[in-house]
């Protein structure tokens, strides 16, 4: 927390370039984080930099483990409840969250009308329930771990709920997008105690990835 | 043989309990010290009468007796105290100061860490002028939390009515304030900004609002914040300024830090609020402020100012400073 280095939370995987791309811009010295080292954390620029899976980010910043942390939108969507104070829109990593079905058929509207109940297969559950009821339809979610878009192939589903950046995925496995719900880009959050006790470094590095995601 | 209590809930084992039975002693020594007198309350009331402090404070855990009342589980000793001086010291002479150590029943999500039975340690001044009072809680939140070597711990001192009233001289209401309100409450500043631009108050009022939101630290932040203008924002400053000129007067303001972007959720709160943080966990100790309304709600017309301690987590800043020597 208060004691020592600022402690980033990065993420690793699809955001994992553009956040050393940015932080590079923003002065925190990444070379280390892009070589082929195994470590997972990293003594760089004054800071410490700890990398991981996306959908932890909330998780070590909520609890103070991580002070501040980069991750997407999507993420702090589905895991709503936990407190992280959201400070900045990043901009980069763009993509969207859909409701995808298969390609010249119509699955998804004939179960809305004869069944009056879809059947949806998604890795973001909350995301989705939160979507449907605010539309007024009843669904039964189907959670899975790895790639949805085999579901609706295989019969598991009449459509799913994913994060869609270029949609080249639902094309090869012949899916379309019926509806967007929501644009999601990449955010810088803080821990709130962080964020009060350490007002000036935290400031600091908010001006400057403001400054940097402008450019 | 397991037998499940559940979730939210837990056993205390005598190694903790006599390290909380000594904080707890602490704690409740330096109330009395300051004439807080400590009370009890029972842990069911009528629902109707915990019903009316409103605000998201309900305990969530409602049930009916065998001859049909509706009783509820408190979810804090604020609104019971409320209840009690109401009630019984309707006739006596201001200010009333109480102290509990009492445990509050709230609906939480669990595995999150959240309890839904928690220990609470704090106090309950009523009838105090404003000024003086809120000065008074501070300082013996400050000497609560030496009694329990938390001598790093930081109070945020911010101001409950600062964005309600911003938002109505700036003509926001209605859907477009409470959704503005709730970024406020969580703190996202992404959907803040982009709820302000939809409310039409142009990009550059949008920007203000957002940055006063940061502002936080010692006095500068109140020029900085008048800097940005406004009748609400002069109220606020004022106030808070004459708050805190009162603390430094009285040598109490070092460990006070002013913070505009303070919003807590409770519903019941008016001017200043407070927070308590300590530099060894990512998590808040315990708050507390004024809540001038409540009173009225009892029947009383008294200002009332009050902070609550988690004795749980209070207990576990010890333990992180004390492994940070």
């Amino acid at each position: 927390m208060a004691d020592g280095p600022l402690k980033l939370a990065v993420p690793r995987g699809a955001l994992f370039g553009e956040t050393l791309d940015i932080l590079d811009a923003a002065g925190v010295d990444t070379s280390e984080l892009r070589g082929d080292s195994r470590s997972l954390i990293f003594h760089t620029s004054g800071m410490t930099l700890v990398t991981m899976r996306p959908s932890d980010v909330p998780t070590y910043v909520e609890s103070g483990a991580a002070d501040v942390g980069i991750t997407g939108k999507d993420v702090l969507l589905e895991q709503a409840d936990r407190v992280v104070y959201e400070l900045l829109d990043l901009g980069f990593g763009r993509c969207r969250m859909v409701l995808a079905a298969q390609t010249g058929n119509d699955r998804l509207g004939e179960a809305q009308r004869r069944l009056g109940m879809l059947r949806i297969a998604t890795k973001y559950p909350r995301i989705a329930e939160g979507y449907f009821e605010s539309t007024g339809r009843q669904v039964e979610l189907i959670e899975v771990k790895g790639s949805v878009e085999l579901a609706p192939l295989v019969g598991l589903g009449d459509g799913i709920v994913d994060l869609v950046a270029t949609g080249r995925t639902l094309e090869e496995n012949e899916l379309e997008v019926r509806e967007e719900i929501v644009e999601c880009t990449a955010r810088f959050v803080a821990n709130r105690v962080a964020h009060k006790l350490r007002s000036a470094e935290i400031d600091e590095l908010t001006a400057k990835l403001r400054e940097a995601s402008a450019r | 043989m397991i037998h499940p209590i559940p979730p939210g809930t837990r056993d205390v084992l005598p190694d903790e309990m006599r390290e909380l039975r000594r904080l707890k002693a602490a704690l409740i020594e330096v109330f009395e010290d300051r004439g807080y007198g400590e009370v009890a309350t029972p842990a069911i009331e009528y629902d109707e009468v915990m019903a009316r402090a409103d605000g998201p404070t309900r305990s969530g855990y409602r049930f009916f007796d065998q001859s049909g009342e509706l009783l509820t589980l408190r979810s804090d000793m604020t609104v019971p105290i409320a209840r009690l001086v109401a009630t019984r010291f309707a006739s006596g002479e201001p200010p009333f100061r109480f102290s509990y150590l009492a445990s509050g029943y709230r609906a939480v999500r669990p595995q999150r860490g959240q309890m839904r039975e928690f220990v609470q340690a704090g106090v309950e001044l009523i009838g105090a002028s404003a000024e003086e009072g809120t000065v008074e809680v501070i300082e013996v939140l400050e000497a609560a939390l030496d009694a329990a070597g938390l001598g790093r711990a930081v109070i945020g001192l911010g101001d409950a009515d600062l964005y309600r009233q911003l938002l109505e001289e700036l003509g926001v209401e209605g859907e477009a304030r409470d959704a503005i309100l709730a970024s406020l409450a969580t703190h996202d500043l992404v959907a803040l900004e982009q709820r302000l631009l939809d409310a039409g108050i142009g990009a550059e009022r949008a920007q203000t609002c957002v940055q006063l939101t940061q502002l936080r630290g010692g006095k500068e932040v109140l020029e900085a914040a008048r800097g940005l203008g406004g009748a609400a924002v002069e109220r606020a400053t004022t106030q808070l300024s004459e708050t805190f000129g009162e603390l430094e007067r009285r040598g109490a303001a070092d460990r006070v830090q002013i913070d505009l972007g303070l919003l807590r959720d409770l519903g019941y709160y008016s001017g200043a609020i407070l927070e308590v943080y300590d530099p060894a966990v990512g998590h808040v100790l315990g708050g507390g402020g004024r809540y001038d309304g409540l009173m009225k709600q009892f029947g009383l017309d008294l200002s009332a100012a009050g902070f609550a301690l988690y004795l749980d987590r209070v207990h576990t800043a010890q333990l992180e400073e004390a492994r940070r020597g």
